[in-house]
């Protein structure tokens, strides 16, 4: 599963990860991460975030030593020694995973940001997680970056890791992810699949010769609103046209050509997750 | 976690630079009073060493006490916590999870150990040149008797010892200011800042009355190992002191790390 965490800057992802992970402390409230809890009752967060990975805001490592060091010296730092060993040996081979393994000797000052990026996301997989737990990990990646980043999490994902991404852009959660949850001034807005939460009203734009007669065919077709008529321009007029469920483009061209109306161009507009998200975030009533 | 605290500092070039400074610093007495035989004055036991190589490592921690190594002890504690925020490992640290409690422990008890390698490292230059350069014998005391060189050697080590200890409490106030920002130059520059200041009210008579609570008041006191018979009242309250101040920054840097909000 791969759970993206979507909301404008100044939202509250970070502070809801911060919180999450044991590093600051909410005020009330109970947390529980893998049905362990974190605050609240019998909170024993130390065997919660034995089980995560996590990059918060910007990896940060140790500049004056290497990237293999700093995840050995990671690895090195706590718990019990069947999991410091553990994770010892998988150093190298998440630094294979991220693509790392012919820099992995140079010290992490020499490093890019894409590589800094990438080390990060080595050192949350050290501990093979259950739960991963990344704040915008395409930051600072390169194109080709990004897509590699995208296909690991995904890979992941598919493998049963369950993978949380907070992100602010849109794109790149309506890529890759499962479930998206929305979140608007610290509170959580919508949730859902992406597919869900877009276009529930899809809208067609359908350019026609004449704009009366399209007019009362349309009315008379069930699921089909006329939203907008705009011209005629020369001559042809434009129809925005919303398409409730069932509704269809075929239909609609097919009844506008019985009843005579040249229909010169039929384009389907889908509402993007970038509309819905601009709505939700600036608190209209976008249902959800 | 201790472990990779002192493994971070074996592989940092830093770490290597100053051992190499302090090396110079220990190294100091013993070349002028090679190069000027007449030369006078200057630090505890300084004019000793002419007549006895042992006095070389008593005068080399004697030189190192008030200035090198409190600006060590303010450097190593100050970055311990604040060091990790600004590098921005200090959340990595704490998901991974080291425990809070841990965390600064361990930080402490490494700046410890760096400290006591410091001061082991000045003590065998010292021993090492001042016994090149001069050769051993038995040690005259304070009291003006004469200790065998073995016994004496094993006062130095005493000594060398004490001076530590001494830094136990300046170590203590340094992790403590260090958990309140995430500036480490903040952190150390205010560290140094008190041991300065303590030093300067020691040695103030206007202040006499406090004289025994400051932290820096007992830190001369290893001179007191060579007399004959020892001294110990200094000593036992110079160690005392120490505990006391480790032991109340130490309380409060663990109160203060175990409710922050880490945001760095």
């Amino acid at each position: 599963m791969l759970y993206g965490f979507l909301g404008p800057n100044g939202a509250g992802k970070t502070t809801t990860i911060r919180m999450a992970l044991h590093l600051i402390f909410p005020t009330e409230g109970h947390v529980e991460i893998l049905g362990e809890p974190v605050f609240g009752q019998g909170r024993v967060p130390e065997r919660a975030l034995r089980r995560v990975g996590a990059m918060i805001e910007e990896p940060g490592f140790w500049s004056f030593l290497s990237g293999r060091r700093n995840l050995q010296y990671f690895a090195r730092t706590s718990g019990p020694r069947a999991d410091r060993s553990a994770r010892l040996g998988r150093v190298d081979e998440v630094l294979r995973l991220v693509g790392l393994e012919a820099a992995a000797g140079k010290k992490v000052k020499a490093y890019s940001q894409g590589m800094r990026q990438r080390l990060g996301i080595a050192l949350a997989l050290l501990g093979t997680p259950e739960l991963l737990v990344l704040d915008e990990p395409t930051n600072g990646l390169d194109p080709q970056g990004m897509r590699e980043v995208r296909l690991l999490l995904r890979r992941l994902a598919d493998d049963g890791t369950t993978v949380f991404v907070s992100s602010h852009l849109l794109s790149e959660v309506e890529a890759m992810c499962d479930r998206v949850g929305v979140l608007a001034r610290g509170r959580l807005v919508a949730e859902g699949p992406p597919s869900k939460l877009r276009g529930r009203a899809d809208r067609l734009r359908v350019s026609v010769d004449d704009v009366e007669s399209a007019r009362s065919v349309i009315e008379t077709l069930p699921g089909v609103g006329l939203e907008v008529a705009e011209g005629p321009r020369g001559a042809t007029a434009v129809l925005l046209l919303r398409m409730n469920e069932g509704a269809s483009a075929a239909e609609v061209n097919a009844a506008l050509v019985s009843a005579g109306v040249s229909v010169s161009a039929l384009v389907p507009e889908h509402e993007t997750l970038e509309d819905v998200f601009l709505s939700l975030v600036e608190g209209s009533d976008v249902p959800r | 976690m201790y472990r990779v605290e002192l493994s971070k500092a074996f592989f940092r070039l830093r770490t290597w630079l100053f051992a190499l400074g302090l090396a110079g610093v220990a190294l100091l007495p013993v070349v002028i009073l090679w190069l000027s035989p007449g030369a006078g004055g200057g630090p505890p036991f300084f004019d000793l060493i002419r007549t006895n190589g042992l006095f070389a490592a008593l005068t080399a921690i004697g030189l190192i006490l008030p200035f090198f190594l409190p600006l060590g002890t303010g450097l190593l504690s100050g970055e311990s916590i604040a060091g990790e925020a600004s590098a921005g490992t200090l959340r990595y640290l704490l998901v991974r999870p080291v425990g809070r409690v841990r965390l600064v422990l361990a930080k402490y008890a490494a700046v410890m150990t760096q400290l006591a390698a410091a001061v082991v490292w000045v003590m065998l230059i010292g021993l090492l040149s001042g016994g090149l350069a001069f050769g051993y014998g038995p040690l005259p005391t304070l009291s003006g008797s004469t200790v065998e060189t073995g016994t004496a050697l094993l006062r130095i080590v005493g000594s060398a010892a004490y001076v530590i200890a001494a830094m136990a409490g300046l170590a203590a106030i340094g992790v403590f200011i260090s958990t309140l920002t995430a500036s480490a130059p903040g952190a150390t520059v205010a560290t140094v800042f008190f041991a300065i200041v303590s030093q300067i009210l020691d040695s103030l008579s206007g202040v006499r009355a406090i004289h025994p609570y400051l932290l820096s008041h007992g830190w001369l006191a290893f001179s007191d190992l060579f007399r004959s018979p020892v001294e110990w009242s200094n000593i036992l309250d110079g160690l005392a002191l120490d505990a006391v101040y480790a032991l109340l920054f130490l309380g409060a840097a663990l109160v203060v790390f175990g409710r922050k909000d880490v945001v760095s």
